[in-house]
C-alpha cells in the first residue's frame, strides 16, 4: 500500500506535467487554424456528450504533418539545430573535461570552493548573462575594445549576430551541466587504480586514456545529454546572440506560433521535435539505469 | 480543455474581485512618460499595473489565447482589425469617455479602416516607418550627398554594400518591410496578391547580405551607441535614439526621414480585451490618456505624434515643429496604410520573410 502511494507520486508528476500537456499539444496539431479565441477548431463541447465527442474526433486529421513535408524549411531547420547541438556538445566536452579533471585532482579542501565557483553564475538570471554577452561581443563591446587596445586587431571583429556568438553563448550557458556530472564521476574514482596502472608499466598518458576516461564514461554521457537535449530546442540564445542566418527549429516554431498565428502547424513542429528528442532521452535513461545497477 | 478554461476564467474573476480598484495596462516598451503613470494613480486612486511588450505578435498571441488578465492593450492597426474579428475586444462605452471630443478627425478617419466607427479603440500614437542614419558614418561611406531620405539608400545594393561595414539593422517585421520593397519597385504596397508580394523577395534578398540584423527594438540602442549606422525602423524609436545620442554626447548624430517615395503610416490603438477583469477602470484609464495635457506629456516624452487634436497646444516645439514627427501636408498625403493579410497570404508572407532572412 505504502509502496503504491510512493510510486504514485512520480507517476502523477509525469502525467500532469508531461502526458496531459503532450495530449493537448497533440490535439491542437490535429486541428485546423481559425480566427477565434483560441485560434483553432474544433473545440470539444462537453455539453453535447458522446455525439459531440464523435464529431470532434472526426474533424481531426494529420494535414499539418503532411504540410511539414511539403516545405524543406522544416527539415533544414531540424538538421541545422542538430548540427549546432552536436558541435556545441563537443566543444562543451572539450572545455568541460579538463576543468572537471583539474577540479577532481585539486586538494580536497579546495574542491567545495571550486564547485561553488562553477555553480555561482546560476545565481544571476540566465537572461541577464546572455545580455552581458551581447555587451561583450558587440562591435563596440568590451572584447573588441580590449583587442583594439592591445593592438592584436586593427578593425573590430564582428562576432555578435553570427553563429560564432551562438556557439559561445550555448557553450558558456551549458558548460556547468557538462562539468558537474564528469566531476562527480572523477571524484569517486579510486586513485590507487592509477597507481596500479603505472606499476604495471603504463605511462601517465596511457593510464589516463585506459583508466580515467573509461571510469568517467557515465559522467561524460550524462554531461553530453544534459547539453545536447536543451540545445536542440534552444530559442533564447540564437535569437539574442545569433544573426538571421542562424536557422534553428526553436525559431521556426516561434514563427509558426507568433507570425503565422498557426497554432496547429506550430504544434505539429513541436511534436516532431519531441519525437526526435525522445530517442536520446531514452538512451540517456538507459545509461542512467545501467549506472545505478552497476552501483547497486 | 473547455473546463480548464472555465476554471481559469473563474480564477481570474475571483482575482479581479479581490483587486477591484486596479487596472492592468499592457503597452509597448519605451512608450510613455513614467511620471504619467504616477499621475494616474494620484488623480484616480486606481492602482496601475503597467507591463510592456515589444512585438505585435506577442500581444496577439496573448489576446487569442484569452484570459490575458489585462484591461488595456495597445495593438497596431492591422493587428487590431484581426483581433476585433476574432472577438478579442469589447465595444467602448462612449458615455464613460467624455475626453473623446479631444480626438483629431484626420487620424480618426484613417483608423476607421481598421476599426469601423472607432467603436473598439482610441488612437494612442501614430507614426511612420522610415530610415534612421548616423549622419557622420553614412556620409563617410557614401559621400556628402548620400540619399538619406530615399529608399535608394537601403534598397539599392550598391549603396548597401558600402554601408554594410558600419552596420545596418532592419525591422524584423514583414508587414513593414514587404510594403516598403513593393513601394520601391512601384507596386501597390498594400497588395494582397501573393504574386505581387513575391516581387518583394528579390528586392530584399539583394540587400540581405549587407544587413547585420533583423530586429524590432535593438536598433534604438545600437544606433545611439554608434554600433550601427543605418536602421530601418519606426519614427519615434529612431528619434529616441537621436536624443539618447545627444544626451550621451558621444559624437553620434542621428537623423530620421520617412522615405520621399512614400512611407507606411501606422497607428497604435488602445483597446479593452473582451475578458478584461476591470473594464470600468480601463475606461477611466483611456479617458485619462485622452486628456489633452496628459496626451501631450506622453508625446513630448516619446517623440511620437498622437491622435489628439486638443493636445497640440501643449506640445513642445521639438515635437509639433518637427516634420519627422508631425509631417507637413505634402508628406502626409504621400503616406500609405496597409490592411491585414488573410491567413493563407500571411503564410506566404512569413515564408517569404524566412527565405529572405535565412536564405532558405
Amino acid at each position: 500500500m505504502r509502496r503504491a502511494a510512493l510510486i504514485a507520486v512520480p507517476y502523477f508528476w509525469l502525467l500532469a506535467l508531461f502526458l496531459v500537456p503532450f495530449l493537448i499539444v497533440m490535439k491542437i496539431s490535429l486541428s485546423d487554424g481559425a480566427l477565434a479565441i483560441p485560434p483553432y477548431t474544433p473545440q470539444l463541447d462537453i455539453a453535447e456528450g458522446w455525439n459531440g465527442l464523435k464529431t470532434f474526433l472526426s474533424e481531426l486529421d494529420f494535414e499539418n504533418f503532411v504540410f511539414l513535408t511539403t516545405d524543406d524549411l522544416y527539415w533544414k531547420a531540424y538538421l541545422s539545430s542538430f548540427k549546432i547541438a552536436l558541435i556545441s556538445t563537443s566543444l562543451a566536452l572539450l572545455i568541460g573535461y579538463p576543468i572537471a579533471y583539474s577540479m577532481a585532482r585539486a586538494a580536497p579542501e579546495w574542491r567545495p570552493t571550486l564547485l561553488m565557483l562553477i555553480i555561482l553564475p546560476f545565481w544571476t538570471s540566465f537572461l541577464i548573462r546572455v545580455y552581458a554577452w551581447m555587451g561583450i561581443l558587440a562591435n563596440e563591446g568590451l572584447l573588441n575594445q580590449f583587442l583594439l587596445w592591445t593592438g592584436i586587431i586593427s578593425e573590430p571583429l564582428t562576432i555578435l549576430n553570427t553563429n560564432t556568438a551562438v556557439y559561445i553563448g550555448i557553450v558558456y550557458t551549458y558548460l556547468p551541466f557538462m562539468i558537474l556530472p564528469i566531476y562527480s564521476a572523477l571524484e569517486k574514482m579510486d586513485d590507487s587504480l592509477l597507481e596500479a596502472a603505472e606499476d604495471l608499466g603504463c605511462s601517465r598518458t596511457s593510464a589516463f586514456w585506459l583508466v580515467t576516461i573509461p571510469l568517467s564514461k557515465t559522467g561524460i554521457i550524462a554531461g553530453c545529454f544534459l547539453v545536447f537535449i536543451p540545445t536542440l530546442g534552444e530559442f533564447v540564445i540564437p535569437s539574442l546572440l545569433g544573426g538571421s542566418q542562424t536557422l534553428m527549429i526553436g525559431k521556426v516554431l516561434w514563427e509558426e506560433f507568433f507570425n503565422n498565428r498557426d497554432w496547429p502547424v506550430a504544434s505539429a513542429v513541436a511534436i516532431i521535435l519531441l519525437l526526435i528528442l525522445i530517442i536520446p532521452i531514452i538512451l540517456f535513461q538507459r545509461n542512467e539505469q545501467k549506472q545505478r545497477e552497476m552501483e547497486g | 480543455m473547455k473546463n480548464l478554461m472555465l476554471a481559469s476564467a473563474t480564477l481570474a474573476l475571483v482575482a479581479a474581485s479581490a483587486h477591484a480598484n486596479e487596472v492592468r495596462v499592457y503597452n509597448w516598451s519605451d512608450y510613455i512618460d513614467e511620471a504619467l503613470l504616477e499621475k494616474f494613480e494620484a488623480d484616480t486612486g486606481i492602482k496601475l499595473i503597467y507591463d510592456v511588450f515589444d512585438s505585435n505578435e506577442l500581444l496577439e498571441t496573448k489576446m487569442l489565447a484569452g484570459g490575458s488578465g489585462y484591461d488595456v492593450v495597445v495593438p497596431s492597426g492591422t493587428f487590431l482589425q484581426r483581433q476585433i474579428t476574432a472577438g478579442a475586444f469589447q465595444k467602448l462605452d462612449m458615455s464613460k469617455l467624455p475626453n473623446i471630443v479631444n480626438m483629431w478627425d484626420v487620424v480618426s478617419a484613417r483608423t476607421e479602416q481598421y476599426d469601423p466607427d472607432n467603436a473598439y479603440s482610441i488612437n494612442y500614437m501614430w507614426g511612420t516607418t522610415g530610415i534612421g542614419v548616423n549622419l557622420g558614418k553614412v556620409k563617410e561611406a557614401l559621400g556628402e550627398d548620400a540619399p538619406i531620405d530615399s529608399l535608394e539608400l537601403i534598397l539599392n545594393p550598391d549603396n548597401m554594400a558600402k554601408l554594410a561595414e558600419c552596420g545596418v539593422h532592419m525591422l524584423d517585421a514583414p508587414a513593414e518591410m514587404i510594403p516598403m520593397a513593393l513601394k520601391y519597385i512601384g507596386e501597390n504596397p498594400d497588395s494582397q496578391d501573393p504574386d505581387v508580394i513575391a516581387k518583394a523577395e528579390p528586392v530584399l534578398s539583394a540587400v540581405r547580405p549587407y544587413i547585420q540584423k533583423f530586429h524590432s527594438s535593438e536598433y534604438i540602442n545600437a544606433l545611439a551607441n554608434g554600433d550601427i549606422c543605418v536602421a530601418i525602423g519606426w519614427s519615434g524609436d529612431i528619434l529616441q535614439a537621436r536624443d539618447r545620442a545627444a544626451e550621451a554626447d558621444n559624437g553620434v548624430e542621428i537623423a530620421y526621414h520617412a522615405a520621399k517615395e512614400g512611407a507606411q503610416m501606422w497607428f497604435d490603438q488602445m483597446a479593452i480585451p473582451v475578458d478584461a477583469p476591470n473594464p470600468d477602470a480601463a475606461h477611466v484609464f483611456l479617458n485619462f490618456i485622452m486628456d489633452a495635457q496628459n496626451m501631450a506629456a506622453a508625446s513630448n516624452y516619446v517623440y511620437y505624434a498622437n491622435g489628439n487634436e486638443a493636445s497640440k497646444e501643449f506640445l513642445v516645439e521639438d515635437v509639433i515643429g518637427d516634420t519627422a514627427i508631425y509631417p507637413d501636408e505634402a508628406t502626409l498625403n504621400n503616406l500609405f496604410t496597409t490592411s491585414p493579410y488573410a491567413p493563407k497570404v500571411q503564410r506566404v508572407v512569413t515564408r517569404l520573410w524566412t527565405k529572405i532572412k535565412s536564405g532558405t
